[in-house]
């Protein structure tokens, strides 16, 4: 068995050099411009495409291979800088975040729609032997990532060491005013570390989807999450830290892997996240003399005065589409308008904790997974009646999910929505690996319909009506429920903790009031869609609807109620409307995020 | 002694600032005469702070000019405005905590690119500054205040400017660092840069300074010779009674 223990030690190794790739030039940027950038795993992708077209159509020799992607990617990288983020510099510091996963979304589209989101072979170039290591063995191929990693790592040193722009970047982490008051141009400085973190991500594209000799689209999320994870816990803009936390994230998938099986390796990850982040939020490798992560407070959402709707106003439209099923529409435009309040209600849950008490949420699909898991079982194994199995899908997503979100209550600003997003990833992988409840991969099928004391609502009629005043519903409570103390209070924390702490809140409770309510909220709209879709499995409340209801609420305004609906009704419903194609939507709802961030951070009635 | 009236060095003529709707500054002019200490005393909120980040164009007056040197410096970016010969000692002193010392003084030559007279002027520091010399290898971070205010004001002269802004050079310092933290801007001037200086601490402030100005809410409500407004009843009443004397 020894032999096979250091074939996983050597696989933990390489893959976490490949990790270290992306991971330093998330902590080089972090460093410089306190960003988590959304978009490395996007240019990881574009690495390993272009690869892909060196390679098999170019026959490019693998050291231009490498100079290729390099360059290209480097240069993928400057053009964000330029012109995604630099025009955000003084704005408020969620729509840098905003805006990378608007690139993100939109880079990951044009790559899919360029060559088609099938996966791809690509060679490794290298022969293909193996030496024996001791008792284990290993390749050319592990050889040359090894090198890269190394060579990259002794570069970089050397740069940020003995050059002049490298001492820059230095200053410009540790005191951006203070290096400029030296002289320090720091768009260049931001430049140079966009330019550094693109050139290392790519290539380690280009070295993965040789290791696998596949690539494909996916790949990018993944590598995102993995190098936030490797940097984070190094401590986010510790460069060495980043390499240390990515061979040991590299090892502990490795060795998870051996023990538990592979659909295990990803749990490990973000387990590992998480623990970091509760224990030790500045990495595994700050000092104590540290502070916390993000100490500014007040300035993370913009603030604005919410554009005022009359209630007449808001009667009218409630009424018109209480009665739109009375028109002669399509059952298509029916079923699309169900799609966005069970969006809306999802957004209603998203604004209330991330725009009113700034827990800005990646993962919050993770709640509809819940609900839906929950409401699902509840019928089919317990044969509850499926309005008392929805209502449990609510106060299980309520529960588990504020129980999950809890320990990153003390986490700010980026750290929170790091930690969201790795809690929605845990709940989907615990979905998928805890087989005897939740029938693992194969998911849960012949969900019974959705009824109401004993009446089946088949018809798209009584669904439209059953979702849309379910939302309704929730939607006067959210907004009692913001007009009230508790709403202020929740608003003091979001902006600024600190002095809400000095006047006596308990962060801890209020945070978690809002969780439950919201919690709640998205549960319900998970338990309907389960009843609704009568087949659920873990992929089917993913990410991209985590990402999709916060483009709902940025659109909308953080916080706003109304915004919310009108957010999840133009982002659901105009593209129906428009038919735009399906493999464009994503690549519309990117630009709409990265407009937004630039034109109208507060949306578009205004944050609360 | 030469006492012919001084051209002045910087002028910040009628400024007008705004942080959103609060106004910062209402018509604000100070004039720093080549060669002199120019002191701008005042008491918190008063706008101090925002003057000198003016000067540096961290912040950008809504009416008015600043010129150096006869030219308008409101266009251009901070690091341009350092190239143009203004160095600063930022409030808090602001070194790059996890560089070292020596990286720290030599980040002040930044903009230069002679790097034999550079580091002719690093050995000329230890000389101004001797007690640094023990610590070049050391973290920044882990001096002391009083040394950490040394490291900022050697950064500052490595740039070999014509004017150094100070924010508040001697808070949080011990006595004993105060007076040795004043004797050297006074060296620093005999050597011919021009010092504008914010201070709080009125009495010190006025020991070194040629002229200064008092600030109140955004306001120029005194100024003249340092020598004069030392005298000044209304100085004494506010700045220099009780406990400033000990």
């Amino acid at each position: 068995m020894m032999s096979s223990w250091l074939d996983y030690t050597i696989n933990g190794l390489i893959v976490g050099n490949v990790y270290a790739l992306v991971a330093v030039g998330l902590a080089l940027i972090f460093g410089v411009s306190r960003l988590i950038n959304f978009a490395q795993g996007s240019i990881y992708l574009v690495g390993a495409y272009i690869g892909w077209v060196a390679v098999v159509q170019l026959h490019t020799p693998l050291p231009l291979t490498i100079i290729i992607v390099a360059a290209a990617s480097a240069l993928v990288g400057l053009i964000i800088e330029r012109f995604g983020l630099r025009p955000l510099q003084n704005s408020v510091r969620i729509a840098p975040l905003l805006a990378t996963i608007g690139i993100s979304f939109v880079l990951d589209q044009l790559v899919m729609l360029t060559f088609s989101p099938n996966p791809r072979a690509l060679p490794s170039q290298l022969p293909d032997v193996r030496f024996q290591v001791g008792g284990g063995t290993i390749g050319p191929l592990d050889l040359l990532i090894a090198g890269v990693g190394l060579t990259s790592a002794l570069l970089l040193f050397v740069f940020l060491r003995y050059s002049k722009l490298g001492w820059a970047v230095r200053a410009t982490a540790q005191d951006r005013d203070a290096a400029m008051q030296m002289g320090v141009d720091v768009n260049r400085v931001n430049q140079a570390v966009f330019g550094i973190a693109a050139a290392l991500g790519g290539v380690s594209g280009l070295l993965v989807g040789m290791y696998y000799n596949q690539i494909d689209t996916a790949m990018s999320l993944q590598a995102t999450l993995k190098g936030v994870v490797a940097e984070v816990v190094g401590g986010a803009g510790n460069v060495p830290g980043a390499v240390i936390g990515s061979l040991l994230l590299g090892l502990v998938e490795s060795y998870g892997v051996a023990v538990f099986g592979t659909s295990y390796r990803n749990l490990f990850a973000f387990l590992l996240l998480v623990v970091v982040l509760v224990l030790r939020p500045n990495g595994l490798f700050a000092s104590a003399r540290q502070g916390p992560p993000e100490p500014l407070t007040g300035t993370f959402i913009a603030p604005s005065r919410p554009v005022r709707i009359p209630r007449w106003a808001l009667l009218v439209a409630a009424a018109i589409f209480a009665i739109l099923p009375f028109f002669p529409v399509s059952f298509y435009v029916l079923q699309t308008m169900i799609n966005a309040w069970l969006l809306g209600m999802l957004a209603l849950s998203l604004t209330l904790v991330a725009g009113t008490i700034g827990q800005v949420s990646l993962g919050h699909a993770a709640l509809l997974a819940i609900g839906a898991y929950t409401s699902a079982l509840l019928s089919l194994t317990f044969s509850a009646p499926v309005g008392v199995a929805i209502i449990g899908g609510g106060l299980m997503s309520a529960a588990l999910g504020t129980a999950l979100i809890s320990p990153s209550f003390r986490l700010r600003g980026h750290y929170v929505s790091i930690a969201t997003l790795a809690i929605g990833e845990i709940v989907s992988l615990v979905i998928l690996n805890w087989e005897s409840v939740t029938r693992g991969p194969i998911g849960i099928s012949g969900i019974p319909p959705l009824s109401l004391f004993g009446y089946e609502l088949v018809s798209p009629t009584s669904i439209y009506w059953f979702s849309f005043i379910v939302m309704v519903v929730l939607a006067l409570l959210q907004a009692r429920l913001l007009g009230s103390h508790l709403g202020r209070s929740f608003r003091a924390i979001r902006d600024d903790d600190i002095a809400a702490r000095a006047y006596g809140l308990s962060l801890n409770r209020y945070k978690s009031l809002a969780f439950i309510f919201g919690g709640f909220a998205a549960g319900i709209s998970g338990g309907i869609a389960a009843h609704l879709y009568s087949y659920i499995n873990h992929e089917t409340f993913n990410t991209q609807q985590s990402i999709l209801a916060l483009t709902v609420v940025i659109l909308g305004g953080l916080g706003n109620v109304v915004g919310a609906i009108v957010g999840a009704v133009a982002l659901v419903g105009l593209p129906e409307v428009f038919r735009v194609a399906a493999e464009y939507r994503i690549l519309i709802y990117g630009i709409v995020l990265l407009l937004l961030v630039r034109f109208r951070p507060q949306g578009l009635l205004g944050t609360m | 002694m030469m006492m012919s009236a001084p051209e002045p060095l910087l002028t910040l003529s009628d400024l007008n600032t705004f942080y959103g709707q609060a106004q910062v500054h209402f018509d604000l002019s100070i004039t720093v005469a080549r060669g002199h200490i120019v002191c701008l005393l005042g008491g918190n909120a008063s706008g101090k702070s925002t003057t000198m980040k003016i000067i540096l164009g961290l912040v950008k007056p809504r009416s008015g000019d600043v010129t150096f040197d006869g030219a308008s410096l409101l266009g251009l970016t901070t690091p341009q405005i350092v190239r143009r010969g203004i160095a600063s000692v930022p409030e808090a002193r602001r070194l790059f905590a996890d560089m070292s010392v020596r990286e720290n003084i030599l980040m002040g030559a930044f903009v230069r690119n002679d790097r034999d007279a550079v580091a002719q002027d690093l050995d000329k520091m230890l000389t101004l500054f001797p007690k640094l010399g023990q610590r070049l290898s050391q973290r920044a971070g882990s001096l002391s205040g009083g040394e950490q205010q040394m490291v900022a004001m050697a950064r500052a002269l490595m740039s070999r400017p014509r004017m150094i802004v100070m924010d508040e050079p001697t808070m949080g310092l011990s006595p004993l660092y105060v007076d040795r933290v004043l004797e050297l801007i006074r060296t620093i001037n005999q050597e011919g840069v021009s010092v504008f200086m914010v201070e709080q601490n009125a009495s010190l402030a006025l020991e070194i300074a040629h002229e200064a100005y008092v600030l109140q809410t955004g306001k120029i409500v005194l100024s003249g010779s340092a020598r004069t407004l030392k005298d000044d009843p209304r100085i004494r009443d506010a700045y220099l009674g009780g406990s400033e004397a000990a």
